[in-house]
């Protein structure tokens, strides 16, 4: 729409010039806007208790465009999405496409997938136990007969076209999970789609595995497929994509063409104010002042698990920000898995404060201080079903005993300061966790650690897949925390979040520890080279 | 060959499992059941090498000779028995009793025992005890169907079959004789005895057992018959399942209700002591000169006990105790003679309250 | 006017909020069967005060008949409600279960006499015996679930089997009586008040689950572990002990529940003592609006859900349904129920409720 606005502001300009060929022009641009669109969602509002998630979003999508859909969580860019793939009905509004004449109603994804929109979500929502070329075309089967062979080959001709690095018989569960997402994009653009949604999708890729969904990307763009990207990444957002939507608690702030819009810009618009603090915290000390002669908080030493890495050594002081860094699968989640009992210990030890102690399961961890928040919220980081409050006293409560249940008073006073402290949006503390946007529940598991005021904190990373004001409260919150006395382990995918964080690096390649940095050696140069190793 | 040795082995479990679940008395529990699965185990390779009339029974060092059971008095007579679950009730847990204490080494038996309540189950135990070889297959079907072609492998094999308690649908030649209740004959007996009484007006709750088993259909259709002929009044007519509960709350249901009733007909003991427990919590006088006639089937010995103390009125009994009856046959048939009768119908009873005495009750009470 | 427009707006969402609470459905159910019973005959509400044939006191008619005879139901619910939760499983060996310890109660009280003249041990005894052999038996369902992760139905289908002929082991398959009066007054009256104990006993049991509940955090942990196991355990949890824990709480249940069943005629039946009680039992827990599947749970919604079983069992018996069709009314009533449980159709009933109070209102002002 406003670019068609921009278009007719120049055209006028032009109008005493020569008025006959303008109107041609004006008729030309018309129909050229119509044909181009192929999506365009009016008005739309969706409420739902205690939450209005949407209230009167316009989106265009034209064909042959990359668009970022933009936002804070809890922004409505998930809704959005799920109106338009109808797995929400929406309140109000209406939704063309391209070739219809009348708005279509999408009922189900089902109906969705039909008038050819295709989504991708963050979540791997495929079965892990049939095969590839299974969960490639399941549902998809005309008839009650199902022709296996041709299943498998059509299936393997698209994965070795799309270069995805797996066979079509082999067990979806089998695969990695970037190799699972690239199946679920497979699957999506072999369904003569129109419109692609990918939600996330990189969330999960190795940088390699993103320049390769790219690559794919760039390849429907060309074949006139309208792509809707969801991301939290600002980098992937310049580099891949035409426009940018941005929206904002529920509403459109606007739609913009991507060089129009610089980086600092569309931060600031997505949060609502201008935004120097992520300049802040580039400013703010890394370096970890404790001397070195001081005992470290938590030692390891020859530490093994049943995850398949090799046995480590790790240490951190009190005060300090160190991390594991590596390439998704090099053993860096399993490696604080270990230290936190989450994993089978099969040998080594570990000492707290420099006193031995055994650590066998996650109990043994919490008693000795240590905190874990896992990488994977949705399966081991929240309780679904269960309310804020409860899922953030959980860790507190196990700790004080099964016999001492919080008073529903205590309870609430936790929870409600912590949700202030942390800037939980939430309808109520009462409000089921799962409700909550990916950011706000990362947030509350958080809160659920650091009620328990552990010595030692592991967070995993915690700003995977949440908004870009989340992440940086997040790591300001670590430099806060260590400032205050307690260690933190700090895991993320995100480079330039480790350095800006981290004042110690140790560096993983499959499953082994390779490498330590630290002062001066923290850069992103030679964190490459030490995970490459020497043959690169 | 692989799948055949696997059901092989499976039937052989089940049946060593039903044995060991059926034998009940605490102490031997354990002791009889690996005795008993032990001849199972050792009959297979024996009927590989002999054919299975010569095979030779596992507890016994001195082979048996003759291959046909005739004029062998001074051998054991290895029978094959298959019943219903002892637990299934009291009378049941009699009649296993009975066959209990009539098939032992001293009268001359070496008898094996299978319990189920499932018709293909009973079918895989008696398969098993054809091959085991055993003289005599003594049968209690749980279903009255599906029993011909095993019955004929038992004929084939020379092994006779008595069935006790139920028939079956299979052609006569299949069995030497079957030893049954007239279930009908105890529900007119019952009903004859009601008509008796003379009551000015008949209004009755009547308390069936499972439906389609042959004692409720015996004994409901007397009553039926009563009814429609005499013009008596059925308060209530439902099932409570042989189950002392169900029947309690059917006739707890009648008395909230208000409804006025002096008969209550129910087709077992259990049913109708659920049934007084109802009267009893609501202060209704019960038994001989009261409010309520109480009628019972079976003659439990505590139902017999209440009869004595005339808070019942009337048991009528279904005889549990047929293995003296088929002592009596096996003995003909072994001796050279034949049986005249396929069909033998037990001599049944019914107790009236205020004639019975204490030698009755135990003699009769199962 | 516009106090009474806000009036209705706030009626209609208060409405709204009720449809959404879990204990609606129960309550709904409850209120349908009450109404039904009420329009098609009043006098099922009359409750009569009288003496029994003991000479006691007792209050009797329908709505007593549901109190006493759903708190058995009641008892289980709350332990199969907590198993739900935990494991997301039912235990469908309950009802075999309670059959063993109430048989394990006789014994200790019987002694080696099926027939004692004088109670051979304590009641608190006996019932301290059959505890702990249903808890330990619980502890055996738990173990297989929790350790050896076999899922609920299968790992209870073991004792579901062989619990009814374990029941009569225990008791050497004979039938013991228990003449002491004392014994009865478990499932029946305790001289001098007139209301069932077992409701009594139902109440105890829901007083200590709500202080459990309350006083240690029970509730949390199983809802934590149903919910999401992977976290629980990151949590601290230890989710197979705790689901291994519901078991034997539910075995607890069991133990209480078997004493009431065989104190009501201070007898057993080995084979139709609480039969079917298990799929009541899960059915209580799906009419409390609970998800099968495990996670959150109310556990008042469960126990009132027993007694609106036993409200619609006792108006069938009213209205002299079959009782064997009984299961087909309870089937359509599942049906209906898990459908107005589902979310979807709770959100379109507020939806229309909505909908209809403005129309409602315009009218009104018209």
């Amino acid at each position: 729409m406003n670019r068609r606005g921009a278009v007719e502001r120049r055209i006028s300009m032009l109008a005493p010039r020569c008025f006959y060929k303008i109107e041609q022009i004006i008729l030309g641009v018309n129909t050229l806007v119509k044909e181009k669109a192929v999506l365009e969602m009016k008005n739309i509002h969706k409420s739902f208790p205690g939450v209005r998630a949407l209230q009167g979003v316009n989106f265009t999508l034209c064909e042959g465009e990359v668009h970022a859909l933009m936002g804070e969580n809890g922004a409505g860019k998930s809704t959005l999405i799920k109106v338009l793939t109808g797995v929400y009905g929406k309140d109000e509004g209406e939704i063309f496409l391209k070739g219809k004449d009348k708005a279509v109603a999408i009922h189900s994804p089902q109906d969705a997938q039909r008038l050819g929109i295709s989504t991708v979500y963050q979540e791997i929502t495929l079965c892990p136990n049939l095969s590839v070329a299974e969960n490639m075309f399941i549902g998809r089967t005309s008839g009650l007969c199902q022709n296996w062979k041709k299943m498998n080959t059509d299936a393997d001709r698209i994965l070795q076209s799309l270069d995805i690095p797996a066979k079509a018989s082999q067990q979806l569960g089998s695969c990695s999970i970037a190799v699972q997402q690239m199946i679920a994009i497979a699957r999506a653009v072999d369904m003569e789609c129109k419109v692609l949604i990918l939600d996330e999708p990189t969330s999960s890729l190795d940088e390699q595995e993103v320049e390769k969904l790219f690559g794919l990307m760039r390849d429907l763009r060309a074949r006139g497929v309208g792509i809707i990207f969801v991301t939290h990444f600002l980098d992937q957002v310049y580099e891949i994509c035409d426009k940018i939507t941005v929206l904002r608690d529920g509403k459109l702030v606007g739609e913009y063409e991507i060089k129009d819009l610089p980086r600092v810009q569309l931060v600031s618009k997505m949060l609502g104010k201008e935004l120097d603090d992520m300049s802040d915290i580039k400013g703010e000390s890394k370096h970890y002042e404790g001397s070195d002669q001081s005992a470290p908080v938590f030692e390891a030493k020859e530490l093994v698990s049943n995850a398949g890495i090799k046995p480590f050594n790790f240490y951190i002081k009190k005060g300090e920000v160190n991390g594991f860094t590596g390439l998704l699968g090099s053993g860096r989640s399993e490696c604080v898995r270990a230290i936190f009992g989450a994993d089978r210990v099969l040998g080594g030890s570990v000492k707290m404060n420099g006193k031995e102690v055994r650590i066998t399961k996650p109990l043994d961890a919490m008693k000795n201080g240590i905190a874990y928040l896992p990488e994977d919220r949705k399966v081991d980081g929240i309780v679904g079903d269960l309310s804020v409050r409860e899922n953030i006293i959980l860790a507190l409560q196990v700790l004080k005993g099964f016999l001492k249940p919080f008073t529903k008073a205590e309870a609430n006073k936790f929870a409600e300061d912590y949700i202030k402290l942390l800037g939980i949006k939430t309808a109520s503390a009462d409000t089921p966790i799962k409700s909550l946007s990916g950011g706000n529940q990362q947030k509350a598991i958080l809160a659920r650690w650091l009620l328990t005021n552990p010595e030692y904190l592991i967070l995993d990373e915690p700003t995977r897949g949440i908004d870009i004001g989340t992440k940086i409260d997040i790591q300001k919150l670590v430099l806060k925390l260590a400032s205050e006395g307690m260690s933190v382990t700090f895991i993320s995918s995100e480079t330039d979040e480790m350095l800006r964080t981290c004042s110690r690096l140790v560096v993983m390649r499959d499953r082994k520890v390779v490498g330590e940095l630290s002062g001066e050696e923290l850069s992103q140069s030679m964190i490459m080279s030490t995970i490459a190793g020497g043959d690169k | 060959m692989k799948k055949k040795l696997l059901a092989a082995i499976m039937a052989a479990v089940m049946v060593a499992g039903l044995t060991a679940c059926g034998s009940a008395p605490a102490e031997e529990a354990a002791a009889p059941a690996t005795e008993e699965a032990a001849p199972a185990e050792e009959a297979a390779p024996a009927e590989e090498e002999a054919p299975a009339e010569e095979a030779a029974p596992a507890e016994e060092a001195a082979p048996a000779e003759e291959a046909a059971p005739a004029e062998s008095t001074g051998e054991t007579i290895k029978v094959g028995i298959i019943n219903n679950d002892p637990n299934e009730s009291g009378y049941r847990t009699a009649n296993d009793k009975d066959l209990k204490a009539m098939f032992v080494a001293e009268n001359g038996y070496d008898a094996s025992f299978a319990y189920s309540n499932k018709n293909d189950e009973q079918i895989a135990a008696a398969q098993k005890f054809i091959q085991d070889g055993v003289d005599y297959l003594l049968l209690s079907a749980a279903d009255t169907a599906g029993w011909d072609s095993v019955l004929k492998d038992a004929q084939d094999a020379g092994i006779r079959v008595i069935l006790f308690d139920r028939t079956i649908d299979a052609d006569e030649s299949l069995y030497e004789a079957s030893i049954v209740s007239d279930m009908a004959k105890e529900g007119e007996t019952a009903v004859e005895w009601l008509k008796g009484q003379g009551l000015e007006e008949y209004n009755i709750i009547h308390l069936q057992g499972v439906m389609g088993s042959a004692a409720q259909q015996g004994r409901t259709g007397a009553l039926d018959a009563a009814v429609a002929s005499d013009g008596w009044n059925l308060v209530t007519q439902q099932t409570a399942e042989w189950n002392a509960e169900k029947a309690q709350q059917i006739v707890q249901s009648v008395i909230d209700s208000g409804e006025s009733f002096n008969v209550i007909y129910a087709e077992n003991d259990d049913m109708a002591k659920g049934a007084v427990a109802a009267l009893d919590k609501a202060n209704i006088p019960h038994g001989v000169g009261k409010d309520v006639i109480i009628m019972g089937f079976d003659c439990n010995k505590w139902a017999l006990e209440e009869l004595l103390a005339q808070n019942w009125n009337y048991d009528g009994q279904c005889n549990p105790f047929q293995a003296s009856y088929i002592d009596d046959i096996i003995k003909t048939i072994q001796g050279g003679g034949t049986v005249a009768e396929k069909t033998i119908i037990m001599d049944e009873k019914g107790f009236d309250a205020t004639t019975i005495t204490q030698e009755e009750v135990d003699a009769y009470g199962i | 006017m516009k106090s009474k427009e806000t009036n209705k707006s706030s009626v209609a969402e208060l409405f709204s909020k009720i449809v959404r609470r879990q204990i609606f459905i129960p309550i709904a159910a409850l209120l349908l069967l009450a109404i039904f019973n009420l329009v098609t005959d009043p006098s099922f509400y009359k409750i009569t005060f009288g003496y029994n044939s003991a000479g006691n006191p007792v209050l009797s008619g329908y709505l007593m008949t549901i109190l006493d005879s759903g708190s058995e139901l009641a008892i289980l619910a709350i332990g199969m409600t907590l198993v739900t939760a935990a494991t997301g499983g039912q235990d469908i060996s309950v009802g075999a279960a309670i059959a063993i310890s109430g048989s394990v109660i006789l014994r200790v009280l019987c002694g080696t006499n099926s027939r004692p003249e004088t109670l051979q041990a304590p009641i608190i005894v006996a019932f301290l015996a059959a505890c702990i052999v249903a808890m330990l038996f619980g502890a055996f369902n738990g173990a297989l679930v929790a350790y050896f992760r076999i899922q609920p139905m299968v790992a209870t289908l073991i004792l579901f089997t062989a619990g009814r002929s374990i029941a009569a082991w225990i008791n050497n398959n004979e039938l013991p009586i228990i003449n002491e009066p004392s014994f009865g007054y478990f499932g029946g009256f305790i001289p001098g008040i007139p209301i069932p104990t077992p409701f009594f006993i139902a109440v105890v049991c829901m007083i200590i689950i709500a202080l459990v509940l309350r006083f240690t955090n029970l509730g949390l942990y199983t809802q934590a572990v149903g919910i999401n196991e992977s976290s629980s355990r990151l949590n601290g949890l230890n989710p197979a002990f705790i689901k291994f824990l519901t078991f034997v709480i539910l075995g607890l249940c069991v133990a209480v529940a078997g004493l009431i069943k065989v104190s009501r005629f201070s007898t057993i039946n080995y084979s139709v003592i609480a039969k079917d009680i298990e799929m009541d039992a899960i059915l209580a827990v799906a009419l409390g609006g609970n998800a099968l599947s495990g996670g959150k749970f109310n556990m008042a919604a469960s126990i009132l859900g027993a007694y609106v079983i036993q409200f619609l069992t006792t108006t069938l018996y009213k209205f002299n349904v079959q009782s064997d069709a009984l299961p087909a009314y309870k089937a359509v009533v599942v049906i209906v129920l898990v459908v107005l449980s589902a979310p979807i159709v709770r959100e379109w009933l507020s939806g229309v409720w909505k909908k209809i109070k403005p129309e409602g209102h315009v009218k009104e002002v018209g």
